[in-house]
């Protein structure tokens, strides 16, 4: 049995271990088993030690005051530590305290929720944007986190239509919290993230397309729904490809707002630069500036972009061109040209494809001449991004191109078919050549086993 | 005629030539009813010859690697002078050998030419059956496109199915637990080497046993034909019916020309091995009954999965088949009815199976 | 009744025991006809077969001559001769059966790669002014060893090994690939 005692001896007071059994009975003045002694004293430092290791973080992560109220709330007011657990602030450190003040150290409401604590409380709408840039505008704080990380979102906020719109007191459009959430922030590469490129679109619906809540700001609410209609996205959403456009691309994301006329253009022909060169250098360029018109939306629309056909180019059912042009002004004629020489290709094309598969069916092989089809496809594609300069003088040479290389893989069908022919000549010749061996085993046959044993009788043995 | 003479008479000083014709002139063909049929057996011989001779001239261009196959075989195709002829006969000639094959077998069947003494004749074309229809399989995978590929996955798979061997059947026939290329190098080699070894050395003692026992005639035949001598009538297998089946043989050809010529058989696509399964995967058409009756069988009977019984149904029965001349044992020469009777629900199965299972597609 | 084995073709048979029929000598004129007759079947039959098996070998022999353009197999194709490519230019070849682009650039080095671009398929070229593989549809840029480096592509272009023997370029695909 061991007894803590408090020994007063000569080398002061102590506080010793002592073993009744092991030194006998009584205190004892004098050494109490110096080693012995050592040897405990050490461990139950250790044990101490040990204690407050693993009780330290216990108590230094745990103890989150806020959510341990927060959590057991309902509805707006409900935090829970498995909804911030993957909030990129709550991951780095950053938490309730370093928004919302106070003191997460204390259980009792007056003392981590008071001003003198610094507590903030919930904020006002139109605190926010500052709020956040209180840390994401400061360059050199954000260094120490993610250094390529932009920090001129606030000062794009103020140049957007949201940012211009909450100055004016109107706190019903979107400030950051609106897009990225407020207590499970992701990152925008997490795919769980409302700003990942698939997710933009329904994000910006949440408010662009609810008709009841966009009723006072007369902007039309269908844009989510023409955009889902869009080819953009069934690129993003359905094929993956995350470099296609989603609202942001286009619109901006802090700096939000509609490209105007002039800059509809320079939008669109970030990707799409051919054409964009191709209709700057074309007459529709000043046309369009001079009537106010959005270059590429004219003809294309600014949400539901469609895949383009050659129908949309002419004067027939379909064309775009008859929005603007009629029977004999001096678009209508090329308009209908350029059709006309679009669709002459791609007929050529098709009836290559075709005489070649049939080909092919028939057994030979063209895949040479299949190949070199493609090269007429390319001719094609180059034609139809060319038809932007909406002049007819741009596209003939690749349609002349094409045209070439459709006759030449014609005419490598044609003699693919005549190889399938003649095959079968060959197959007539050997036939021909077994009829022939076939008439004469069976008059071979019929010779040795006629029997002539009388000038009027013949018998067919067997 | 002199040298004709010279050469007969050099042969006969070493080789007992004339012996040796005397006793061909002497093998005779019984002419009845049923005659024709005489004629499958030594059809399923000459096309097992027209696939040797396609086959050694594919051999020369031919690759069996899963990198090469595919390429090798359009090459042949497209590339080869005539190669497209080559490759659709080899591959409309192992179909219609099949063909011929069952047919064969069958009429042997129906004509009861399997009786005493010609056990052992079955019991050798019956292994020759069960060749060919390996031939037929380990050739369909060689040209390593996605339908060969599958195929081969699904009839690998019905063969892990036998009861306790079965995964060691599959892993030896596979070279692996999956199709691989190294499925292809053994298919090739069972292919061209392991196969036609054995198949000379069972065509060989076959045709032995045909020449040792001669034609057999069907019962009825044979009974009128005791009773009635003078019915008896003979051909002499040489010259005379050696012509008529050359004729035949002449028309196979043919035929054989106009299927290469007028429905090429078709390359398909290089096989993908990460690619999953197209749809309609299905083996070749002499496989279907099996196919079918196990897409029948539920997926439990009893203790056992549908598709082991299955299998084990099919083995069972083919073993019957194949002893079936020690269950005919009717002394009278007229055969069990009974086994007529299977016979032809036998026949009926196969044909009621496989066309079911192209029309339900 | 049983074939005679004695019978010999256009002549008299008399095996009275064996065919059971009493043989009569065919006059001169039936037996000429006869004789005549079998010469003329045998050269027609003789013909036929000559006709028919020169019909089989005739293919048969062609096929086994090797063709001019040996099959070097999916993974090694002729892109190009020396001399074909003016330094700093591209030319699209046929590598199985997709395009594949061909580069020399100004230092005097092939580089070859798959044109199949890895956004949306169009085929690339090469572009002598900024010494770049570039896609027409969407802008996406390559450099001359295959990474992409601007615009959609996601995926770098598949390169090959180029194999110099005397007057002829190859394209292999890597063997570690």
């Amino acid at each position: 049995m061991m007894t803590a005692n408090f020994c007063m001896n000569e080398k002061g007071m102590r506080f010793s271990l002592r073993s009744r059994v092991a030194s006998g009975a009584g205190p004892t003045l004098g050494n109490h088993g110096e080693a012995r002694q050592a040897k405990i004293k050490f461990a139950l430092f250790l044990c101490g030690v040990l204690f407050l290791l693993f009780a330290s973080p216990l108590r230094a992560q745990t103890k989150n005051s806020c959510l341990d109220c927060h959590s057991k709330l309902e509805g707006a007011m409900r935090v829970t530590s498995e909804s911030i657990q993957s909030d990129v602030h709550a991951q780095k450190g950053i938490t309730c305290t370093s928004c919302h003040g106070g003191d997460a150290s204390s259980d009792d409401k007056s003392k981590s929720m008071s001003p003198a604590a610094g507590y903030l409380g919930q904020f006002d709408r139109k605190q926010i944007p500052e709020l956040c840039a209180k840390c994401h505008s400061d360059a050199a704080y954000m260094r120490g986190f993610n250094p390529s990380l932009r920090t001129d979102q606030l000062s794009e906020y103020h140049a957007s239509v949201h940012g211009q719109m909450l100055a004016k007191g109107d706190d019903k459009v979107a400030v950051c919290i609106d897009c990225h959430g407020v207590h499970d922030i992701l990152p925008p590469d997490d795919p769980r993230s409302t700003v990942y490129p698939v997710n933009v679109a329904p994000t910006c619906g949440k408010c662009h397309a609810n008709a009841e809540y966009m009723k006072a700001y007369n902007i039309p609410t269908d844009q989510l729904a023409l955009y889902n209609a869009s080819v953009h996205h069934t690129e993003l959403v359905e094929k993956g490809d995350l470099s296609a456009p989603t609202c942001t691309t286009c619109h901006g994301s802090h700096g939000a707002a509609p490209p105007g006329v002039k800059s509809v253009a320079n939008v669109c022909s970030t990707c799409h630069v051919i054409q964009g060169q191709m209709y700057a250098a074309g007459p529709h360029k000043i046309a369009f500036e001079r009537m106010g018109l959005g270059s590429c939306v004219t003809c294309h629309t600014n949400h539901q972009i469609v895949h383009p056909t050659d129908a949309f180019i002419g004067t027939g059912a379909g064309a775009v061109c008859l929005n603007c042009h009629i029977e004999g002004d001096t678009g209508y004629g090329p308009a209908n040209q350029m059709n006309k020489e679009l669709t002459g290709l791609a007929a050529a094309i098709a009836r290559s494809n075709d005489i070649l598969t049939r080909a092919e069916e028939a057994g030979v092989e063209v895949g040479d001449a299949q190949l070199e089809l493609t090269e007429a496809r390319d001719d094609l594609t180059k034609a139809r991004v060319e038809i932007h300069t909406v002049t007819l003088s741009q596209i003939e040479p690749d349609i002349q191109a094409g045209m070439q290389v459709t006759q030449k893989t014609w005419k490598a069908g044609q003699a693919a078919l005549a190889e399938g022919a003649y095959r079968r000549k060959g197959l007539l010749f050997s036939s021909a050549a077994v009829l022939l061996v076939l008439i004469g085993l069976w008059l071979k046959i019929r010779d040795l086993e006629t029997i002539d044993d009388s000038p009027n009788t013949k018998e067919e043995g067997q | 005629m002199r040298a004709r003479e010279n050469i007969q008479n050099w042969l006969d000083e070493r080789f007992g030539w004339d012996e040796l014709m005397a006793f061909v002139r002497h093998k005779t063909v019984p002419t009845h009813r049923f005659s024709y049929f005489y004629f499958l057996g030594g059809m399923t011989l000459f096309l097992f010859g027209i696939q040797v001779a396609t086959g050694i001239l594919l051999l020369l261009y031919y690759r069996p690697t899963p990198d090469g196959a595919f390429e090798s075989v359009q090459y042949i195709m497209a590339k080869v002078p005539f190669g497209w002829l080559i490759r659709s006969i080899h591959s409309w000639g192992a179909n219609v050998m099949i063909l011929t094959a069952i047919a064969h077998m069958f009429s042997v069947f129906f004509l009861k030419s399997y009786r005493m003494p010609r056990e052992l004749t079955w019991l050798s074309g019956m292994i020759l059956l069960f060749l060919v229809l390996g031939f037929g399989f380990s050739g369909y995978l060689l040209p390593w496109n996605m339908l060969s590929l599958f195929a081969t996955k699904v009839g690998t798979d019905m063969a892990a199915q036998v009861p306790v061997i079965g995964h060691w059947i599959l892993v030896f026939l596979r070279g692996g637990d999956d199709v691989t290329g190294a499925t292809l190098t053994r298919f090739f080699g069972i292919h061209v080497a392991i196969l036609p070894g054995l198949a000379t050395l069972f065509i060989g003692l076959h045709l032995l046993l045909v020449q040792r026992f001669g034609m057999s005639l069907p019962p009825n035949v044979e009974a009128d034909w005791k009773a009635h001598p003078d019915k008896v009538r003979e051909l002499r297998f040489f010259p005379n019916f050696l012509l008529r089946e050359l004729m035949a043989w002449y028309i196979a050809l043919a035929v054989l020309g106009c299927l290469a010529a007028f429905k090429p058989w078709e390359l398909g696509t290089k096989a993908d091995l990460f690619a999953s399964a197209p749809a309609g995967i299905r083996p070749e058409w002499y496989f279907m009954f099996m196919f079918q009756t196990l897409r029948f069988l539920p997926a439990k009977i009893g203790p056992l999965p549908g598709d082991v019984i299955g299998v084990m149904g099919f083995g069972a029965a083919a073993a019957v088949w194949t002893l079936l001349p020690f269950f005919d044992n009717d002394k009278s020469g007229r055969g069990k009815r009974w086994i007529a009777g299977l016979g032809i629900f036998a026949l009926a199965y196969f044909v009621g199976m496989t066309a079911y299972a192209y029309l339900a597609r | 009744m049983i074939v005679c084995s004695h019978q010999l073709s256009g002549e008299s048979w008399a095996c009275l025991r064996v065919c059971g029929k009493r043989g009569q000598m065919l006059d001169p004129d039936k037996k000429k006809r006869r004789e005549e007759r079998r010469r003329f079947v045998e050269t027609f039959l003789g013909m036929g077969v000559a006709a028919s098996v020169a019909s089989f070998l005739y293919p048969v022999l062609r096929y086994i001559i090797p063709p001019k353009q040996v099959e070097l197999g999916a993974s090694l194709v002729l892109a190009a001769h020396i001399g074909d490519l003016k330094p700093n230019s591209g030319k699209i070849f046929r590598f199985g059966s997709r395009p594949a682009i061909l580069i020399l650039t100004s230092d005097g080095k092939y580089h070859a790669l798959s044109a199949v671009c890895t956004h949306l398929g169009c085929t690339v070229q090469y572009l002598p002014d900024q010494h770049e593989v570039w896609c027409p549809c969407h802008n996406g840029k390559y450099t001359v060893d295959g990474a992409n480096i601007s615009g959609p592509p996601p995926r770098p272009l598949q390169e090959f090994d180029v194999i110099l023997k005397g007057n002829d370029i190859y394209a292999q695909r890597p063997q570690n690939s």
